[in-house]
């Protein structure tokens, strides 16, 4: 005799109306992760997957073998990274809201990750990163005007109106392309390697994705190209709690983290706190290290926190307790920055309050730069000719026709 | 009757289905507790349960391919992609399985599911969240593909879709959802609120899949359209003064043939609208099957309009979508003609 069957449907310990508790999250104290060098045999390192690699503890303090490999120059560079990132995020929402644009896309309490991670790579490398990483583009002191122009849609718009705002591409930069359709990127990124490796040539490649997109199967696809071929590649997942409306274990299932998705691949497999700028930039460094010395991929979970919504069209307060964010044991990235720098004696409460209104003051006048060239809904916007064009190297004969018809 | 928004509607012949049927289940990306992006399954995991209505990891391919696992063991399962441009990863199990196990297995198994998708553009969602895939769906022998215009027939076709015996791909342009839209942007939004095809009935009903409907009957030249376009026509005719008789027709496959044929062979004249890409789109199976059945009636060319064989742009979509003004010349050229 056996008794029916049912089914498990996972849910989050919380909904609107709930009080968000995180006390059975279990987080190592930092510095409590050792340091193995980058050479080691992947089977050994097993347990990283499980654990999580933080360097700034609760008093602002650098601990542990992760510690010390940035100066204070570098820090507050970071510091600056991160708050103007967050100074754009939250001037472009307004700007949404005004109609400026149709769409954008923040990183409230992810800044970390992405701005910590691009000092790592050299010129050369190559990102394809996820909506949310534009950190990429900010660390490397990308013109803010010609990130709002591409916001705004305008008639400097990089990409010429054609894509949704904040999907911006800058090659320069390191920065791939981006697409709307999820998790198409991750193989991309270990095919670049993989020519990096045929050319002879020395750089690397880095991948990015979503805690929820990590359930598609192109997911998977990098994973197998890249332990298959030893891919000089860096597998970057931003685990920041959410997918939209959807809570991680959705996606995560039965595996404890995301970063044990990567063993059984034979990948090196990291957890990192990534809310902890050293933290990340150390984990991206020793994985980058990997690479570039043809050891293979590593695998990288970054452990973080979604605090506002998924984008403009979005409102979590119909699926989560308002108060998850505060709750949120990682802190936030910013302030734990700030305070490690104050701890250190290189910061002060009034530099903080300066630069975030510097901050504050760069935003708005590269926006003011680009609202010159137009706007979402102004005249001054890419032309419909523009439409036509870049579909293929060559305009085909039928699509000359089609934009004669169109009268442009 | 009651007065539904489409996206109401459509809610409610899930709910009406799963209530009839237990073996009817619901799922995809956020439509559990958070009732999907665009509030289609909003309440129907609470009143259903988990079991009944739930969410599904972000994998296309995952969610159609367990559809598929579901419905050969006795399930129907109503499943949501969250925009139409993200099936493809969800293709193969789409094209290549669902469509086929009826045949291939001699109906030893079959596939009875749904699975629907918000389509078309107008909403600047810039190339991933504007296209109109249909043609990729009737190109493929076992499935049916259901295009609805407003509430009556969504809730309508929606239930026949999930009682049907095969794979249906229901297609609903999202900017139908909160009103009607006849491509005159520039003019204030309407809703359903006003809108005879606003009145749904309560309860059960369905609407044939595999029938037409004329919107507007009309002496001079057929309009062939769905969705979103049948408003665009309808507006292009008003605009124009153009006695246009426009055909909505509901399902694309399989497609109503009496119906088209009926109204070519009467007016003598035939434009062709749609928002996707023109090259090999729907209209061209139309076309030709306008050539081959109303050849000796035409009065004159058949006429298509559709979306730009480009990528849907984002801060040119009025430029891309083809709108009133659009349709409203191939009208006049097809009556100069
Ligand atoms: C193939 C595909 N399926 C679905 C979507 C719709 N969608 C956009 S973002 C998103 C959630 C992604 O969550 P996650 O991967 O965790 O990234 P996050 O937004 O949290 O950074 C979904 C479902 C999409 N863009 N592409
Ligand atoms: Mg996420």
């Amino acid at each position: 005799m056996s008794s029916p069957l049912s089914l498990f449907v996972p849910e989050p310990e919380v909904r609107p109306g709930g009080v968000p508790d995180f006390t059975n999250v279990h987080i190592a104290p930092a510095g409590e992760v050792g340091r193995p060098p980058v050479d080691i045999d992947p089977s050994e390192i097993r347990d990283m997957a499980f654990s999580i690699i933080r360097v700034l503890n609760r008093d602002g303090e650098a601990a542990g073998p992760w510690a010390g490999l940035l100066s204070d120059e570098q820090l507050i560079e970071g510091l600056h990274h991160m708050m103007l990132l967050r100074a754009l995020d939250a001037r472009m929402i307004i700007a949404q809201r005004q109609g400026k644009t149709s769409f954008y896309i923040q990183h409230l309490g992810e800044e970390a990750v992405s701005t910590a991670f691009r000092k790592v790579l050299k010129k050369g490398d190559m990102n394809f990163p996820t909506y949310r990483q534009a950190g990429l583009l900010i660390a490397e002191d990308y013109p803010l005007e010609a990130m709002i122009n591409q916001i705004y849609a305008n008639s400097e718009d990089p990409l010429k109106g054609r894509q949704l705002p904040t999907l911006y591409s800058v090659r320069e930069q390191g920065f791939f392309t981006l697409s709307g359709n999820l998790a198409t990127q991750f193989p991309q990124a270990v095919g670049w390697a993989m020519a990096s490796a045929i050319k002879g040539e020395t750089n690397i490649a880095a991948g990015w994705i979503g805690d929820g997109s990590t359930a598609e199967s192109d997911f998977h696809a990098a994973l197998v190209f890249a332990s298959t071929f030893k891919a000089p590649v860096v597998l970057n997942v931003v685990n920041n709690q959410w997918a939209i409306s959807t809570f991680q274990g959705i996606a995560r299932g039965g595996v404890g983290t995301f970063a044990a998705r990567g063993l059984g691949y034979g990948i090196p497999s990291l957890r990192v706190d990534g809310n902890d700028y050293l933290a990340v930039h150390a984990v991206g460094l020793w994985a980058a290290e990997r690479a570039r010395r043809n050891l293979g991929p590593t695998l990288i979970e970054y452990v973080t926190y979604r605090a506002g919504a998924h984008s403009t069209s979005d409102d979590p307060s119909a699926y989560r307790p308002k108060e998850e964010s505060a709750a949120w044991p990682l802190g936030d990235p910013v302030i734990r920055l700030k305070a490690h720098l104050i701890a250190k004696g290189v910061w002060s409460e009034s530099r903080h309050v300066q630069l975030e209104a510097e901050m504050l003051d760069t935003v708005i006048a590269a926006q003011k730069a680009a609202e010159a060239n137009g706007t979402m809904h102004s005249d001054n916007r890419p032309s419909a000719r523009d439409m036509f064009e870049g579909v293929y190297a060559e305009m085909p004969p039928h699509l000359r026709r089609q934009r004669q018809e169109s009268g442009v | 009757m009651t007065r539904m928004t489409m996206i109401q509607a459509i809610r409610d012949g899930m709910d009406v289905a799963m209530g009839r049927d237990d073996s009817v289940v619901v799922y995809g990306e956020d439509v559990g507790y958070f009732g999907g992006v665009f509030r289609a399954t909003q309440g129907l995991q609470e009143k259903y349960g988990r079991n009944r209505c739930f969410d599904a990891p972000i994998s296309e391919s995952g969610i159609v391919g367990t559809a598929i696992g579901m419905a050969a063991n006795g399930m129907r399962p109503c499943v949501e992609i969250q925009f139409a441009d993200y099936m493809y990863p969800a293709y193969d199990q789409i094209t290549q399985e669902a469509a086929r196990i009826r045949y291939r297995s001699n109906a030893d198994f079959t596939c009875p599911m749904v699975i629907r998708m918000p389509t078309g553009g107008g909403i600047f969602g810039g190339q991933t969240h504007s296209q109109s895939p249909e043609a990729l769906f009737t190109h493929v022998a076992g499935l049916k593909v259901v295009v609805p215009c407003n509430p009556y027939d969504a809730k309508g076709l929606l239930i026949a879709a999930i009682e049907d015996p095969d794979p249906v791909i229901f297609l609903e342009p999202k900017r139908l959802y909160n009103g009607p839209f006849d491509g005159h942007y520039e003019r204030p939004v309407t809703g359903w609120g006003k809108h005879s095809d606003g009145e749904v009935p309560e309860g059960h009903f369905t609407v044939p899949l595999g029938q037409a409907k004329v919107k507007r009957e009309g002496r001079d030249v057929t309009v062939l359209a769905y969705g979103t376009m049948v408003h665009v026509a309808l507006a292009a005719a008003e605009d124009t003064g153009i006695d246009a008789e426009v055909i909505d027709l509901r399902t694309l496959l399989p497609y109503d043939l009496d119906a088209i044929t009926a109204s070519v062979c009467k007016t003598g004249r035939c434009v062709i609208v749609h928002e996707a890409t023109l090259t090999s789109g729907f209209g061209a199976e139309l076309a030709a099957l306008v050539a081959e059945h109303c050849f000796y009636h035409l009065e004159a060319p058949i006429r298509r309009v559709a979306g730009w064989d480009t990528p849907y742009p984002h801060a040119q979509e009025w430029d891309y979508f083809p709108g009133p003004a659009r349709v409203g010349a191939a009208l006049t050229q097809t009556m100069e003609a």
